[in-house]
């Protein structure tokens, strides 16, 4: 068995010569940590999180970033915020889309559906850029998985708007950030205490809102997260259980001769 | 073995078989025999195979969902991770499959460089392996366009444009190669042809790869040559096939953790921002299996000697059989050598960490010590401690711990031969 130890050498020696590509992006502050829920090996998501999460992104985030890799059905399925088919039914139906052509050519408006994609906030990119003064608020449906540091990058980002250090000149419209990279950010703070009223009586602080749009933004980059975690323990059980037949058996096997194995 | 010998019973069987023996094909891998001393190194073959079948087969299913085109590459991939039923975990098993293929290939050639089974009679197998390793490569490279990400497009602009390198016709190449005057839909759609042909050739080499070791057979950790079959082997099967299988299972349990519990850690963030041609990532890199060349590439200031250098130093791994002059191909028995060996080892993964880092200060200074050491150890080192290293006496068979063994198999009889007339 000494081999497995060497392998399992080799194995961190390779993982440690990937570890460092990920720090090197530039010195950076260390990012705040938080202890998720969905990390872990039995990680899930917080439902009620999530929920909230959702009204954040509704009420403060959808004017600019879109999300355009989600349909509203995704907010009834398993494994995400989970509302009911009929509360997704109504929340798509807030929103207009654009559908067509009809039987005498023309396109028209209707309610959203659950299997349309989510409306976007801007009909393109260049009126996003326009209408940001020069910076494109990113689609936000993968934005957790790409940025280094995850969930823990986007919640310091919205926990990091600060004073700008002494003698640090902004332009109009460019903010300081402490974990922004650069230090700089085109977006003003989105957050205040009580921007939204949570249904549920949760107090709606800044720290409050960040968790939960970050857990949301987890939930609609890793829509699977739930299951992958589930079947994954099962996986690895299953070929634990596996190996230590397959082990006794080679054993068995191999004792017809002198030879260890 | 022969009491259990298998043929065919049916007459359609017997009919077949008489026509092309495949059935009977089968006695020759079941008895195949193989040195009893193998140790857990020598697993990876097997393990290789199944990587390239698991690609194979994961591949095929996630082309049925993708589409090849600039606009919608990410979109497509995205619908594969959100709406294809499992596709998340087909998608996942693809792309981690590739880092876990890397990672057996390197145990594989590591295993070969410290047990001197690259030398005769084994040249032939050793370079059917280096083209494969060299097709892995460019598959892989390709492979990771096709999500037409941010780090998706740029390395293959960085990789594309080492062509240009080339004199005089370094631009048409480059043009001829993209399908354009930059990396865009054309080339997308010429690295998907390519990356769904590639893993067949692959797979047309394995096959030859493996005809080729079965000529002389494998070699052992003591390097010498046995009679086979003798006292030193065990039928492939039961044997090897059972200990294959456990190395497996472990290996399996290492990918599953990757797959499950950390899919995106051997990835690069910014492979989920879209590709944009008009914004350039703050740092270039390519995957963690690819960094050692990338070290080598960029410690040459020159460009054209970079690439120069890059592919030679896959080269010299090709003409190795010929650099090392040692007969003796078991490490074991090779004293100086074995510490040159771990140098080596050191030094690749030095070269990797270097590649990861910018190529600036410290850093660079380190790659080019670590690139110059590379080609020293094969070019230099290597010829030269074959003709002086004084060995250690080998033992004559793998059962009988008697030295007067030899790595020369006409010498080994002769010495045998001379012990019976004592």
């Amino acid at each position: 068995m000494k081999i497995f130890l060497k392998l399992t050498f080799l194995f961190v020696i390779i993982s440690s010569l990937i570890l460092p590509r990920a720090n090197a992006a530039g010195e950076q502050q260390e990012l705040l940590k938080v202890d998720w829920s969905f990390k872990s090996f039995f990680g899930k998501f917080d439902r009620a999180s999530l929920q909230r999460g959702y009204q954040v992104y509704t009420e403060v985030c959808a004017s600019c970033h879109s999300l355009k890799h989600l349909s509203y059905r995704n907010l009834a399925e398993k494994g995400g915020p989970e509302f009911t088919e009929l509360e997704a039914k109504a929340i798509a139906s807030n929103f207009e889309v654009t559908d067509g052509p009809n039987s005498d050519g023309e396109m028209f408006e209707r309610p959203a559906k659950l299997s349309d994609k989510f409306v976007m906030p801007y009909a393109n990119v260049q009126e996003a850029i326009a209408a940001n003064g020069g910076a494109y608020p990113p689609d936000m449906s993968v934005l957790v998985k790409a940025r280094s540091g995850g969930a823990n990058y986007i919640y310091s980002v919205l926990m990091g708007y600060d004073a700008p250090p002494a003698g640090m000149e902004l332009d109009d419209g460019v903010y300081y950030n402490k974990y922004m990279y650069g230090n700089k950010i085109k977006m003003a703070s989105p957050l205040d205490d009580d921007i939204v009223e949570y249904a549920d009586g949760t107090k709606a602080t800044v720290d409050q809102m960040a968790k939960d749009v970050t857990t949301f933004l987890q939930w609609t980059a890793e829509p699977h997260l739930e299951t992958r975690h589930k079947l994954g323990f099962r996986v690895i059980i299953y070929l634990s259980v596996l190996t230590i037949l397959v082990y006794f058996s080679m054993k068995k096997i191999w004792s017809r001769i002198e030879t260890k194995v | 073995m022969s009491d259990h010998e298998y043929t065919p019973k049916s007459k359609v069987g017997k009919w077949f078989n008489d026509r092309l023996p495949l059935l009977t094909l089968a006695n020759h891998l079941t008895d195949y025999p193989t040195p009893k001393n193998l140790n857990y190194w020598w697993t990876f073959g097997g393990i290789l195979t199944f990587c390239l079948i698991t690609q194979i087969i994961t591949g095929i299913v996630l082309g049925m969902h993708y589409v090849a085109h600039a606009d919608l590459a990410f979109q497509s991939v995205e619908h594969i991770m959100r709406d294809v039923n499992y596709g998340w975990l087909i998608r996942y098993v693809h792309a981690n499959g590739a880092s876990m293929f890397f990672l057996a290939v390197y145990i594989h050639i590591f295993r070969s460089l410290y047990y001197g089974s690259y030398k005769s009679p084994r040249e032939v197998i050793w370079i059917i392996g280096m083209l494969i390793y060299f097709l892995m490569m460019a598959t892989a490279f390709m492979g990771y366009v096709l999500p037409w990400g941010q780090m998706s497009f740029w390395g293959a602009t960085v990789i594309t444009n080492l062509f240009s390198a080339i004199p005089l016709v370094g631009e048409s190449i480059t043009n001829w190669l993209w399908g354009g005057y930059s990396v865009d839909n054309p080339t997308l759609t010429r690295f998907f042809s390519l990356h769904y042909l590639f893993p067949f050739l692959i797979l047309g080499l394995v096959v030859l790869h493996i005809w080729a070791l079965h000529v002389p057979g494998n070699n052992n950790p003591i390097g010498i040559d046995i009679k086979k079959p003798s006292k030193d082997t065990v039928p492939f099967h039961p044997y090897i096939v059972i200990k294959d299988a456990f190395a497996l299972l472990i290996f399996l349990l290492i990918f599953a953790f990757f797959v499950f519990f950390s899919p995106n850690i051997l990835g690069h963030a910014d492979n989920y921002i879209e590709a944009n041609p008009l914004v350039t990532p703050a740092h270039i890199v390519p995957e963690w299996y690819l960094l050692p060349f990338y070290a080598i590439l960029r410690s040459v200031p020159d460009k054209l000697l970079g690439v120069i250098a890059m592919f030679a130093a896959i080269f010299v791994l090709v003409i190795l059989p010929w650099l090392d002059t040692s007969k003796v191909r078991s490490t074991v028995f090779r004293p100086i050598y074995k510490q040159f060996y771990w140098f080596l080892v050191a030094d690749v993964l030095i070269l990797g960490y270097v590649g990861a880092m910018p190529a600036e200060g410290l850093y660079l200074l380190i790659a080019r010590v670590a690139t110059a050491y590379y080609f020293a150890h094969f070019l230099i080192i290597l010829p030269f401690l074959g003709m002086k290293e004084k060995t250690t006496p080998l033992p004559l068979s793998i059962t009988e711990p008697v030295l007067g063994g030899s790595a020369d198999m006409a010498i080994a009889r002769n010495n045998s031969d001379f012990k019976e007339k004592l």
